[in-house]
């Protein structure tokens, strides 16, 4: 799936990473907790959090993920999208929870043409 | 003989929004010359988990990168309190960081070993009031 396809169906306002938004994404992740991240994420490209410090970004970054989405509206620091910016990362916020925004994905497909265990 | 490459960095203890400055920078030098992904990948994630523990637990420490022909050696120390029971400490689920830094998506008790699972060797030498050196070597 296409990033810009994961802004259009969560309804999402695009902080930075532009230039990004043609990648292909082939699965997602559900985490507030960075530890679980760094311990469970294989190969999914895009992080669905509420949770808001840098550690977040340099958390996607570390492990090669391309998108993160900031859920239920709340709004990344300053220094999360500069952050993002520098690491090449596209950084979205959608007013959707979590629980709807992995939803809407997983029912649009992603994640679901791979197996993923 | 070629000089191996090696990286120094001091990891601030105060601030922990800059943890983890290290592991990125690593991380860009590591891609800069050219080693191939899943190296960089285990280099820098376990880096990172070690630089967070190391910001959570002990007030700051140094990490050192050593590029070696076979290996890569990543040596993180610090003056911190110790770790009383490394076994316990290397259980999944295990912690004793506080709820403040749980808020901050850290402390589900996965660092240490996550860092163990993304090298190819570790070792802890821990001493209760004196602080703790973790090397842990990728092989190439």
């Amino acid at each position: 799936m296409k990033i810009g396809k994961i802004q259009e169906l969560l309804g999402a306002q695009l902080l930075c990473g532009e230039e990004h938004l043609e990648s292909e994404v082939y699965a997602a992740c559900v985490s507030d907790m960075m530890s679980d991240v760094l311990a469970f994420v294989k190969d999914q490209g895009v992080l669905l959090t509420g949770l808001l410090n840098s550690q977040v970004i340099r958390t996607a970054n570390m492990m090669d993920m391309v998108c993160i989405v900031i859920v239920r509206n709340k709004v990344p620091t300053e220094e999360m999208v500069s952050l993002a910016e520098d690491s090449g990362l596209v950084l979205m916020r959608s007013p959707l929870r979590a629980y709807e925004a992995a939803g809407a994905l997983y029912l649009a497909g992603l994640g679901r043409e791979v197996g993923d265990e | 003989m070629s000089e191996n490459i090696r990286f120094h960095f001091d990891v601030d203890g105060e601030n922990f929004t800059s943890a983890g400055e290290a592991s990125v920078a690593v991380k860009k030098k590591l891609r800069q010359l050219g080693y191939p992904p899943d190296v960089i990948r285990k280099v820098s994630i376990a880096m990172y988990e070690g630089e967070i523990n190391m910001v959570i637990h002990a007030d700051g420490g140094t990490a050192d990168v050593e590029v070696r022909d076979d290996e890569i050696v990543i040596v993180l120390a610090d003056h911190g309190p110790g770790i009383p029971n490394v076994e316990l400490a290397m259980q999944e689920g295990y912690s004793t960081a506080r709820d403040n830094i749980r808020a901050l998506g850290f402390g589900a008790g996965m660092g240490l070993p996550n860092m163990k699972k993304y090298t190819d060797d570790m070792v802890i030498d821990t001493e209760v009031g004196v602080g703790t050196t973790i090397t842990m070597k990728v092989n190439l």
